[in-house]
């Protein structure tokens, strides 16, 4: 019959159809050759990042913003070695799934060079492996946690700012040394960033920490206020008090522990050390006597009015970012870490395969930058990933921050 | 004793911000049947509106008036040409569209005003009030007064004014509406209007506790939700008295509940929701859906 | 549409389909493995709002509840990952049918606020179980590599795998909607008592809709994990949920087909509007968001099936004078 005939033909073409599909679909896999120059011609070099443009996280959006205006800052100039700087940046609003198809698009259809700066724990904890095994570089990349300096296993990946567990660690010490019989409270945002600072500190107490630590508690990023849980701190009877908050909960656990008559021994964790954002809005009094640990300079810390990176960092801005907010910190750290990528670019010299940038990068020797803290330096080794392991502490004298002691040399201590 | 006091206190102001935006969200159920998933970000946007002017040099009470105008006048432009348009198409895709604008309130917000947060002004005196060892921010109290004195209007222009009588009939019944004379595009617009127009007060309220960025309602919308749903849509007064409770359980609940801790106590407060909800399915003071066959 | 009309369609997709990873590669067939997935979820959404009635704005909390299920066996069990994936379906068949119980009692806005509920504790409880869960850091997992020495590559078998699942997922719920037990579900949707009235035990039929609403969305869930090889509770905010009810409406309510639509909506559409703009990649993701609902208010299954019948109807006598509508479900209020 005609219509089985018809029927059978169908079933024979869609076989061969399927068959040819699945064939094409063989031997795909990506021969990333060693030699080959990826992401790089006579004339440009490109290089890709992720930022959270979107979403809850979009604060640090203008960290990726503030890195392509620097990058236009070098192609004005010339470039790099005479090539331009191709700067290739997507949105992944936060979120590890997007990360990974954005990384991927960068890596597989853009072809860049380099990763760099890619933003987030959790972005960039799903993209570790794949950076890795496809051998591209993943640079300075803009988390606080411990695992990107680990070049044994996975030498592709490398950190840029001191990580929050050492930080934790330097509060540690300065309790240990100064109030032996402390007894620590601790307020944490309950995600990677709170808990890494928590055991950083946990950790540099060491056997003291049970006996010490009176209480902990948490709060979410979506929560409105943490009042209740300074409340209870308070009452604990603690008299030092950890305080491990993005500056929205910085700036209410300032306000309600000066407004309940709580006068702990306050440690601020360096992501709320803001001037404008944090320690005004709160109120200089009762700002005055937080201790913190530095590694750059404040911008909105009026002691640096005069410095002269800190005035270099205000032109740029000025001329490159007009849109970008001159308070922001987050733009102070931008502007560090695309001069740190030039520099490693440069340093390639002719040279820009994958394997020469990691060389490089891992190869920075007592590098400063514009708006490091002074005596901050950038060392590398190929063994050690973590560009910046020093850091200062300083006390707030109700209108700047006020460097004491050494700096804190995380890698040399251990 | 003092630590009970003082925390049921501190539930009680951050109840309090929970209630301004609920009272928002069951004013425009009340008025036109529809949850706006965009009516936080509707007062974040008029906030930093609030904050222009008063950057600009205005008075803070001048501001304060100013801002609740042009959120009216916002609210009541949104209804009649970016909702009107589906008004009468399924809840779902009135939602998408709320949505739609949630989305785009917040990413405008940051991009005109970056999304580095700005410290904002209290109205209300700096000093805290003290009562033996308990401590009273001023901004709280001045807060949860604002959102008492927000449900007695609500309550008296729905009770007992002719438009709030006409507003309500419009929503629950548009068809009778029409024919007894109502003109019911309007009466939605000006729901829409009534509801930016409080959502504007939450905003101005929450700006000094919270300092202003463009994210400062997405958590703050999504306790509010609890608010309303556990107090009722359909009450105001239920979406204060849900908001209080909200603030004073979760506040509880990590201060006694000592192996759930701090870590769980969202979690905790919402499934006390919905076991409140398994009794009563309409909410604390909600009432019954009742659909004749 | 008729029946026959369909499974030709459906064929020629299935085809299309099969044939891909003969145009593309890598990361683009890595898109379009994830559009598979979020038909499955959407799918899982679509049985339980567009054909029963009731309304979710929690489902990426049963994803949530998939992929961790699916992760946990791998990464403590070593459990093969095909495993996973089913075994991943049966445990939110069984949380899903539990919530849906005690959720029967509620309706509309109410029900859509309590699920709202599960999609903010999920990630918190997520968090609290760090032993199993590797707490806020999550688990990394490893990418499965083609089997019995097949030449593909991971991305191409990772394809299959997903496709393969999706089109069996479709076949079931296609088959689902057709049968007695769909008409039921359709039923109570669109009249509860009337539908109690002819013998439909509501309770029974409502609760194991969003068990297997939540299975279906636990199987995507799944796969996810197996092809981004890596869970945290940061993949699984409120935005997910978000995100899911998005795709359903704009693909279409009570559509098998409107799944994929909405699917390749939700892939694809926010990637787009990050290429318009860089500063406010948002702003434009909710002008489209506006504008679809504008155009195609039922969504875009609804408007395809309005223009089908439009373009039907010359060849049907004696009808010529009625309105058309599309037969699109609108949940009362």
């Amino acid at each position: 019959m005609n219509h089985t005939k018809e029927d059978n033909m169908i079933g024979r073409k869609l076989v061969a159809f399927l068959v040819a599909g699945a064939l094409a679909g063989l031997g795909l896999a990506p021969t990333v050759g060693a030699q080959t120059v990826v992401g790089v011609t006579a004339t440009e070099i490109k290089i890709g990042n992720t930022n959270p443009y979107s979403g809850p996280a979009s604060a640090y959006g203008t960290i990726g913003k503030a890195i392509g205006a620097y990058f236009k800052k070098v192609n004005d100039e010339g470039g790099i070695n005479g090539r331009k700087i191709n700067y290739i940046t997507y949105d992944d609003g936060y979120a590890p799934p997007k990360t990974v198809e954005m990384v991927r698009k960068l890596v597989e259809q853009d072809q860049v060079a380099a990763l760099f700066q890619t933003l987030g724990t959790p972005p960039n904890s799903a993209i570790h492996k794949y950076m890795n095994e496809k051998k591209v570089p993943h640079l300075f990349v803009a988390t606080g946690a411990t695992k990107w300096n680990d070049a044994k296993n996975f030498p592709w990946t490398m950190g840029f700012q001191p990580n929050y567990q050492t930080e934790g660690r330097v509060y540690a010490s300065h309790v240990l040394k100064n109030h032996p019989d402390a007894k620590v409270g601790i307020l944490y945002q309950n995600d990677d960033y709170g808990k890494d600072y928590l055991k950083g500190f946990e950790d540099g107490l060491g056997d003291a920490a049970k006996k010490m630590i009176v209480l902990k508690q948490s709060y979410e990023v979506t929560d409105p206020t943490i009042d209740s849980q300074i409340i209870n701190l308070k009452n604990a009877g603690a008299n030092v008090f950890f305080n491990i908050t993005i500056p929205k909960f910085a700036v209410q656990a300032i306000k309600k522990a000066h407004d309940i008559g709580w006068k702990p021994t306050h440690y601020l964790n360096n992501v709320s050390s803001s001037l404008a954002t944090v320690l005004k809005p709160a109120g200089l009094d009762a700002s005055k006597g937080l201790i913190t640990a530095l590694y750059m300079k404040e911008v909105t810390d009026p002691q640096w009015k005069n410095d002269k990176g800190f005035m270099e960092w205000v032109a740029w801005m000025k001329k490159y970012y007009p849109e970008g907010n001159l308070e922001d910190q987050a733009n102070g750290y931008a502007y560090n870490v695309a001069i740190l990528m030039t520099q490693t670019l440069k340093q390639c010299g002719n040279d820009l395969s994958r394997e020469n940038i990691m060389r490089q990068a891992a190869n920075l020797k007592n590098l400063e930058l514009p708006l490091l803290l002074p005596g901050i330096k950038i060392n590398t080794s190929a063994t050690d990933f973590a560009p910046i392991e020093q850091e200062q502490l300083a006390k707030f004298d109700g209108e700047r921050w006020v460097t004491f002691g050494e700096i804190f040399d995380a890698f040399r201590k251990q | 004793m003092d630590i009970f006091v003082q925390q049921v206190m501190s539930g009680l102001a951050t109840g309090g911000i929970y209630a301004s935006l609920a009272l928002a969200l069951v004013m425009i159920y009340q008025a036109t049947d529809v949850v706006n998933f965009a009516q936080g970000e509707m007062a974040m946007f008029a906030t930093y509106l609030a904050w222009s002017m008063l950057n600009a040099g205005m008075p803070y009470w001048g501001a304060f008036l100013a801002t609740l105008a042009v959120a009216f006048v916002g609210g009541v432009v949104i209804q009649r040409v970016i909702i009107r348009p589906v008004e009468n198409k399924p809840i779902l895709t009135i939602v998408i569209v709320t949505l739609g604008l949630l989305v785009i309130f917040n990413s405008v917000a940051g991009w005109v005003w970056t999304y580095l947060q700005k410290p904002f002004p209290s109205p209300f005196p700096r000093e805290p009030f003290r009562l033996g060892t308990v401590v009273f921010g001023a901004h709280d109290l001045g807060e949860i007064a604002v959102t008492l004195v927000m449900l007695v209007l609500l309550f008296l222009f729905f009770r007992f004014t002719p438009l709030g009588l006409a507003m309500r009939a419009a929503a629950q019944n548009p068809v009778s509406s029409r024919l007894a004379g109502i003109r019911v595009g309007w009466m939605l617009a000006l729901g829409w209007g009534l509801a930016a127009t409080f959502g504007a007060v939450a905003g101005l309220m929450v700006a000094p506790i919270l300092t202003l960025d463009p994210n400062m309602m997405g958590g703050i919308q999504i306790y509010a939700f609890a608010a309303a749903t556990l107090g009722g849509f359909t009450s105001p007064v239920g979406a204060v008295v849900g908001g209080f409770l909200v603030g004073i359980v979760e506040n509880l609940v990590g201060t006694y509940v000592s192996f759930i801790g701090t870590e769980l106590k969202l979690t905790v407060a919402l499934a006390m929701i919905i076991v409140v909800l398994l009794v009563k399915p309409s909410g604390l003071f909600g009432r019954a859906h009742v659909r004749r066959v | 549409m008729s029946r026959r009309a369909s499974v030709v369609l459906a064929i020629v997709v299935i085809v299309a389909a099969v044939g891909l990873p003969a145009f593309t590669s890598g990361f683009r067939l890595f898109q379009f493995t994830q559009v598979c997935i979020y038909a499955i979820a959407l799918m899982g959404l679509n049985l339980l709002t567009g054909y029963n009635g009731q309304f979710s704005l929690g489902h990426g909390a049963f994803y949530a509840v998939g992929a961790y299920a699916s992760a946990i066996m791998m990464d403590r069990w070593a459990v093969p990952y095909g495993w996973t994936i089913p075994a991943a379906g049966l445990v939110c068949l069984v949380v899903g049918f539990l919530f849906g119980r005690p959720a029967l009692r509620l309706e509309g806005l109410y029900l859509a606020l309590a699920t709202f509920s599960l999609a903010l504790a999920v990630p918190q409880i997520l968090k609290y179980f760090e032993h199993w869960t590797g707490g806020s850091q999550g688990l990394v997992l490893s990418k499965p590599k083609a089997p019995w020495g097949l030449p593909l590559s991971e991305d191409a078998w990772l394809y299959y795998v997903t496709l393969f699942v999706t089109i069996i997922m479709f076949v079931i719920a296609a088959n689902l909607v057709r049968s007695r037990v769909g008409r039921a579900l359709m039923a109570i949707r669109d009249n509860h008592i009337a539908a109690e009235t002819m013998g439909v035990n509501n309770a029974l039929f409502k609760s194991v809709t969003f068990g297997v609403s939540a299975a279906y969305t636990g199987v995507a869930g799944a796969l996810s994990a197996v092809a981004i090889a890596y869970v945290a509770p940061d993949s699984f905010n409120v935005f997910l949920s978000v995100t899911l009810l998005i795709g359903v409406v704009i693909g279409g309510l009570g559509s098998i087909w409107g799944n994929v639509l909405g699917a390749l909506f939700i892939q694809f559409v926010p990637n787009w509007a990050q290429d318009i703009s860089k500063a406010a990649p948002w702003a434009i993701f909710g002008i489209f968001l506006i504008g679809f609902m504008y155009v195609m208010p039922y969504g875009i299954a609804g408007a395809l099936r309005l223009l089908w019948i439009r373009a039907v109807r010359p060849r049907v006598t004696g009808q010529g004078g009625e309105a058309v509508s599309p037969q699109v479900p609108s949940p009362s209020r």
